[in-house]
């Protein structure tokens, strides 16, 4: 076995791809901020308390009703995209027409009310919950030993992201949209109900949050506070890869991952910081983001 | 008429000062983590744990009123030093209990001994504060980093865990705690092999995993706490770190930190505590009584909250035996006098360095099927008697014992 800068190439096969499992997690959830961005123009700051709420209702779903983890990837995300639908209707709309500061305080004043809520209702320590029985286990690739469930996270994400991208960019549905954005009184010239259709995005668009939430359950410590933890390096990705931008948001998303795989390898302590480094010289070069248009 | 309303008002006060004479009234302060972290192993739970002491307290002594306050310090050291100072200046608090975080806990001690009041320190970790940050005011009661290291790093080089391999929680907590582990296992003939310094309230430790398992060490000690050791026991799982032979060692572990893992993850991992609540039946009756108390069901007790009641208890004894709480030192000076008696942590002693003296129990997470109802999470291992289960005095470095 070689050795590149010192680490065993093994290693670092087995970094890569772990930063690339990671990277599925930053790419589903960018994902959700740059539909909403792009189609409503809302910062969605209570994207990380959606992300949580998602992880909360599959603890409630397997605790009352006695239903698993395939059940609960369905209809948790069903669930809280339609408190997503209500808040859009009854708060976002409204704000559409102001400032994005407006959209961004108060999406993060519901966050702060959701995981307050979430803490006064199931403390603060985290709940339980297993990975389910058919993923549980792993594989011995030689160079690592690859969990399953990290397995079909990857598949998972990425198959939910390409489906993502080719619905809005290459479909009629998301030539609708596309153009509801760009012009909505002329789009509703042609008979088509723009409202509706933005308030099924902002929907959609808190239903990828919560799936992103399902996945993260039996892996990741479900408490009030995940995803405050994880939404400040998911808006650094989302920034990197230019504000608005689908396919930006995805490859920016497992390029991140992967890079922060590496850093903790070579300077683990540097770890946190290193995504907004990045931010930090690509805004300097590139001020739209990698994939950004700009205004 | 003035002259009368003025020999009345003098009358009034005369007779109130008489009343206050044979009355004492005290004021407790339960400064803690409400809202973070750290909720659940101290929080509502603390607060709880201090009204009863409050209450059995008062029932022995009739003369002597004891009022419970709280607040959330929210983890932040200025915060926290703001509402001492409150309290201290103008609400008239006399003793603050609790305060988990160490570095919130060091700023409190401060406080407390500029101002001549006490500092009970049931949630703080670090053994700074009953080691060179000692002072007159401040005990340290339920357990701390030395002790931690110590119980848990002895018993498990002893079980032939010799080769250790550390994931530190990159700061001042996580570096002292490792730094006490390492100086145990190697004291003890074992080996530290490598470790990793991980960022606070890192979500992936898959990374950091796979260079633990890399390693070959025999067993992977968690030098971090809350959130940070859920995941990487959680993930350790996952990525088949104990069936490929390596275990983990919880460095610090609370009960309900085994209640977010569920025991068919947690199970075999082994950790020290000073008090569990399924220990005895003293220990039963007293988590009925608190759980009636704290009205959340399905929570159980830390010892940290076990922490807050023998502490408090201990206090106002003190208190009552000196007639007054206005003299901190002297209280604390009181308080190491007096032996030590609750039903929680029995009969000890408090140190001259303020290092409160009980025994502490190595614990073995069960397995799921032998869990017999809610809370029943840990088989005793061993005993560690109290005279070795803390850092002797004279290594501590405070300067109440050496001068």
């Amino acid at each position: 076995m070689f050795e590149i800068f010192g680490i065993p190439s093994g290693a670092l096969f087995g970094q890569l791809l772990i930063g690339l499992i990671n990277g599925s997690f930053y790419a589903l959830l960018s994902l959700g901020l740059a539909v909403i961005f792009g189609m409503l123009n809302i910062i969605n700051f209570s994207h990380g308390a959606q992300y949580m709420m998602g992880a909360f209702a599959a603890y409630l779903m397997l605790k009352y009703s006695g239903l698993g983890y395939w059940p609960a990837l369905i209809i948790a995300p069903l669930v809280v995209g339609l408190t997503g639908v209500i808040v859009e209707r009854v708060f976002l709309q409204w704000l559409y027409k102001l400032d994005h500061l407006y959209g961004l305080l108060l999406t993060f004043g519901l966050a702060l009310i959701i995981e307050g809520v979430a803490r006064n209702q199931l403390g603060s320590a985290g709940l339980p919950y297993v990975v389910p029985d058919a993923l549980r286990g792993g594989q011995n690739l030689g160079f690592m030993f690859l969990p399953n469930y990290r397995a079909w996270v990857i598949f998972a994400s990425l198959a939910v992201c390409i489906s993502t991208w080719f619905v809005i960019e290459r479909t009629r549905l998301g030539a609708y949209l596309r153009a509801a954005t760009e012009n909505p009184t002329l789009v509703r010239a042609f008979g088509i109900n723009v409202p509706v259709m933005i308030t099924l995005t902002y929907g959609f668009g808190v239903a990828l949050a919560a799936f992103a939430g399902v996945m993260a359950a039996p892996i990741y410590n479900v408490s009030p506070q995940m995803g405050s933890e994880l939404i400040i390096v998911v808006f650094a990705v989302v920034v990197i890869g230019g504000m608005g931008s689908i396919l930006g948001a995805i490859i920016t998303g497992f390029g991140l991952g992967i890079i922060e795989g590496l850093t903790k390898v070579f300077f683990p302590e540097a770890s946190n910081t290193v995504i907004f480094v990045i931010m930090a010289i690509v805004l300097l070069v590139r001020p739209a983001g990698l994939f950004g248009r700009r205004a | 008429m003035k002259r009368a309303v003025g020999l009345a008002a003098l009358a009034v006060a005369l007779s109130y000062n008489i009343a206050s004479a044979q009355q004492i009234s005290v004021k407790v302060g339960v400064l803690t983590d409400m809202s973070s972290l750290y909720a659940d192993d101290t929080g509502p739970g603390s607060v709880a744990a201090a009204r009863l002491a409050a209450q059995d307290f008062m029932k022995d002594h009739a003369n002597v009123k004891v009022e419970i306050v709280s607040a959330d310090h929210q983890n932040k050291a200025d915060v926290g030093s703001q509402v001492a100072n409150q309290w201290y200046d103008v609400d008239k608090v006399d003793m603050i209990v609790d305060v988990p975080n160490s570095g919130v806990a060091l700023a409190i001690s401060q406080i407390a001994a500029q101002k001549n009041k006490v500092f009970v320190g049931s949630g703080p970790a670090s053994s700074d504060l009953t080691g060179p940050k000692c002072n007159a005011n401040n005990v340290q009661w339920t357990y701390d980093t030395w002790m931690l290291a110590n119980g848990t790093g002895k018993a498990i080089v002893k079980n032939g865990g010799d080769t250790w391999f550390f994931l530190t929680a990159d700061y001042a907590f996580g570096h002292a705690l490792e730094r006490d582990t390492a100086a145990v296992v190697e004291a003890n003939g074992g080996k530290v092999l490598g470790k990793v310094r991980v960022p606070l309230n890192t979500n992936d430790f898959s990374s950091f995993l796979l260079q633990a398992q890399a390693s070959k060490a025999k067993v992977i000690g968690l030098a971090n706490a809350g959130g940070d050791t859920i995941n990487s026991i959680k993930q350790g799982a996952e990525f088949g770190i104990v069936k490929g032979g390596q275990s983990f060692a919880g460095l610090l572990i609370f009960a309900p930190d085994i209640g977010a893992l569920g025991l068919q993850t947690a199970q075999g991992l082994m950790f020290t505590e000073t008090w569990y609540w399924d220990r005895t039946d003293a220990d039963r009756a007293w988590t009925k009584r608190w759980d009636k108390e704290r009205n959340a069901p399905g929570k159980i007790p830390s010892m940290n909250m076990a922490g807050v009641y023998a502490g408090t208890l201990h206090y106002l004894k003190a208190v009552a035996a000196l007639k007054s709480a206005a003299d901190g030192k002297a209280v604390v000076a009181e308080m190491k006098k007096l032996p030590t008696d609750d039903p929680l942590f029995g009969k000890g002693t408090i140190r001259a360095d303020g290092r409160k003296i009980h025994p502490a129990y190595l614990f073995q997470v069960k397995k799921p099927e032998e869990s017999k109802h809610p809370g029943d999470y840990y088989n005793l291992k061993a005993t560690i008697p109290a005279a070795e289960a803390f850092r002797p005095l004279k290594d501590g470095g405070c300067p109440l014992v050496n001068g």
